[in-house]
């Protein structure tokens, strides 16, 4: 029993020290950040990521410019698709395409002031490019810096600012950087795909003034794969089966689905389904930065205050679970980093929410602890009695929470309420931080330091706040 | 007086009668007074509002351009600097103003804060946000919220006499809230012209969250007492479980104020009216669970909604 404890304390100690050290603004080394495979590749900085309406931005609305009606099944998600890949070719960070609604696909760009971003993003075409795949053949879906991204300021996985061309004294050593053959100009935008032949293929032809450079390229590297890269994202490497001047075929064992996304994909130019920009809003940073100062310093005075209420209040054991509470605050903090998830202010407000939350716990814990005793109980068995009956409580009240929750996030992803949702995913992330904090951390603390020093608080009592 | 709460009700239920009759009031009045015809005053985030992009000769601080505004009676102007320090460029996001008063404010803006380049300065209505189809998402969402929780308290006492009550009375207690912040929010927005935002969303959703929360634990004591005290009587029990957890509800409440409190207190302008509405939703949900959801659930076993006066008061063994 005794060792088992000291076990588990060993392990909360060491899962608080991870979470400050992820918390902290000490520099991470570069493969720790790697670690998080699962999240983007240029977002793995373990940062706290902020939401637009904190750190301000561009927010754009589009809408098909047809009716809804003629509004094909699927065509509004790739569409949204190749906006989020033309979002990230331009290099900004923590952009957000979403659905919204039925029929709108809402843009977030976060730092991002310049309205002619938005426009560019709808109007002009994704920078296609076929780039030569003989020396180290990427996989598709890899990110990739191209001799012609390079031109264009765009370098993965490190993007620097948009728009300036990297030199090459910028390039570090272990990025490749492919060579890019042609971009998507020399094609005309008749691509389609094509099953006549029992095969079905994508079809394409090249115009008549690149025709002889296409001609030269192809005739250099037969049988070598030519990667079709959409904004710096590698689609597909077909290989070269034989010279080609006019155009050609891609075979690709394509579904008929498959043939008709990548044909979509070399004519680019339209979107499966004409989009108009509704509205194009410059969120400032809503509450000013000055305002956010000054609200972080109030919320530190009101914790503060409630630190020192708590250990006047309820001495060692309200000093306990300050550090219970403090656990939960930094593992919250280290959970939304890795997860990520994107502080928004309504998430804030969550977060908020689940610290209540978790005072609560631990409130009905210890108010419990002392009736127990009072009621005549030794310590040891208090502290049992405290967490089995109060754990009814904390577990309904907070089960309900988390209901509602549910609800809220539900209704919040399928209306496009991202503030609704942005307050649902942090109050029941924290509420479940809280459980654990409550219900483990704080009750091994508790019964490491009551129990071994149970004498000594029999006969002090004043000790616990009784 | 602890004991006597749910023998006295009828007093308590005066008090939120009151209350809200007055938070009601206000609420109608908006909705007549009010062009768009809704209980509060919408913000910028649920209606057309007015983006200014100012460009200054010389340098100006946020404050003056926020007082400004605020001086030209637009309310919680969004004040946020565009581009680099030296620009001298400012956007300001305001509740929306009519175009003829463009030039008056541009004028006021440099008689107080400083000269304006006009010819770079712009303003500009931003069109109707998706906002709306939000708000009553969120209406939505709090109604099938209420569904849920209804379920789940009544799954939750089932092994309880009449466990459908203890829902009914959650469910009491928790539109008391609403009914609390929204008229409290009404009377704000009546008297000195807030807004409801998506903050004033949030907070409603927090309300909500802590009514539920601190119903259930004291319904949940009541529960643990009950086959304990079984020689006496209903609202004796009732009390009792009051009692013994009016020291968490106290605590609770009172951790929570400290850090409202300390926001608005010493917290950034902007959110105040959030932290001030939040804080009116706290202390209605412990309220509702301590005055209305514990005696409303005594009422129904008594089969006396207000309680039967000539009743003197249990003698209850000391602690």
């Amino acid at each position: 029993m005794r060792e088992r404890n000291l076990i588990k304390l060993v392990i909360i100690v060491a899962l608080g020290l991870f979470a400050a050290f992820i918390v902290s603004p000490i520099p991470k080394p570069e493969f720790l950040k790697n670690l998080i495979f699962w999240q983007d590749p240029r977002g793995r900085d373990l940062q706290i990521k902020q939401g637009l309406d904190l750190q301000g931005g561009l927010q754009v609305l589009l809408a098909p410019a047809i009716q809804s009606s003629e509004l094909v099944t699927g065509s509004l998600e790739s569409a949204r698709q190749i906006i989020e890949s033309r979002v990230n070719g331009l290099g900004v960070n923590e952009a957000t395409v979403q659905i919204q609604g039925s029929d709108r696909i809402l843009v977030e760009l976060p730092g991002i002031t310049d309205p002619q971003l938005a426009i560019d993003l709808i109007q002009k075409t994704g920078q296609l490019e076929f780039v030569n795949g003989t020396r180290n053949p990427p996989q598709a879906g890899q990110l990739i810096s191209t001799t012609f991204g390079l031109y264009q300021g765009l370098l993965y996985p490190a993007t620097s600012q948009i728009g300036r061309p990297i030199t090459a004294t910028e390039i570090p050593t272990n990025v490749i950087v492919y060579e890019t053959a042609f971009t998507g100009e020399i094609l005309e935008s008749n691509a389609r795909p094509d099953a006549s032949t029992g095969q079905i293929v994508v079809l394409f032809q090249v115009k008549p003034q690149a025709q002889a450079s296409f001609r030269e390229f192809t005739s250099r590297h037969v049988q070598q794969p030519l990667c079709i890269v959409l904004d710096s994202i590698v689609q597909s490497c077909p290989i070269i089966q034989d010279v080609l001047t006019e155009g050609g075929s891609i075979r690709g064992n394509y579904t008929i689905d498959e043939a008709r996304q990548v044909a979509t994909l070399l004519n680019y130019g339209s979107l499966p389904v004409p989009l108009k920009i509704e509205s194009i809003r410059d969120v400032g940073a809503t509450l000013g930065a000055d305002s956010v100062r000054r609200s972080f310093i109030a919320g530190l005075i009101g914790l503060l205050a409630l630190i020192i209420f708590m250990i006047l209040y309820y001495r060692v054991i309200g000093a306990i679970s300050v550090i219970g509470l403090i656990f939960f605050g930094l593992s919250s903090m280290a959970i939304f980093i890795l997860l990520p998830v994107t502080l928004t202010l309504p998430g804030i407000v969550g977060f908020l929410s689940s610290v209540a939350s978790a005072v609560d716990a631990n409130v009905l814990v210890i108010e419990r602890f002392k009736e127990e005793v009072r009621n005549g109980r030794t310590i040891r068995g208090a502290v049992e009695t405290a967490y089995q009956r109060a754990w009814l409580s904390i577990r309904d009240s907070n089960l309900s929470t988390l209901i509602v929750c549910a609800i809220l996030f539900l209704f919040g992803n399928t209306f496009g309420a991202s503030a609704v949702k942005g307050f649902a995913i942090t109050l029941s992330l924290g509420i479940l931080i809280s459980l654990f904090s409550a219900m483990v951390v704080t009750r091994t603390i508790m019964r490491e330091v009551l129990y071994q020093q149970s004498e000594t608080f029999e006969q002090r009592k004043v000790l616990l706040g009784i | 007086m602890l004991f006597t709460i749910v023998q006295n009700r009828r007093y308590y239920f005066a008090f939120s009668l009151v209350v809200i009759v007055a938070g009601l009031v206000a609420m109608l009045y908006n909705v007549i007074t009010l062009p768009t015809n809704t209980p509060w005053r919408l913000g910028v985030d649920f209606r057309e509002g007015s983006r200014f992009v100012l460009k200054f000769n010389q340098p100006v601080t946020e404050e003056a351009l926020r007082s400004a505004f605020t001086a030209f009676g637009l309310n919680n102007p969004a004040v946020s600097r565009l581009g680099q320090p030296q620009d001298n460029l400012w956007q300001v996001r305001t509740t929306f103003l009519a175009g003829e008063q463009n030039e008056a404010l541009f004028s006021r803006v440099t008689e107080t804060v400083g000269p304006l380049d006009r010819a770079q300065s712009s303003v500009d209505s931003v069109s109707p946000q998706v906002a709306r189809e939000v708000a009553s998402a969120a209406v939505l969402a709090v109604l099938a919220a209420v569904g849920a929780i209804l379920f789940f308290i009544w799954y939750s006492f089932r092994k309880m006499p009449h466990p459908i009550r203890y829902s009914l009375c959650a469910i009491i207690a928790l539109i008391h809230d609403i009914l609390v912040t929204g008229g409290a929010m009404a009377l704000f927005s009546a008297i000195l012209g807030w807004e409801a935002d998506v903050l004033f969303l949030t907070a409603m959703l927090t309300v909500v969250g802590f009514s539920i929360q601190d119903t259930i634990v004291v319904f949940d004591r009541i529960r643990e007492n009950l086959p304990r005290y079984r020689g006496e009587s209903f609202d004796q029990v009732v009390s009792r479980s009051l009692v013994q957890t009016v020291h968490r509800s106290i605590v609770t409440s009172l951790t929570n104020v400290f850090v409202t409190v300390a926001l608005l207190l010493f917290g950034g302008g902007s959110i105040r009216q959030f932290v001030a509405i939040l804080l009116v939703g706290l202390i209605a949900g412990t309220y509702s669970s301590i005055f209305i959801a514990v005696p409303t659930l005594a009422a129904w076993e008594e089969r006396s909604l207000l309680g039967k006066q000539q009743k003197a008061p249990h003698a209850m063994p000391a602690k």
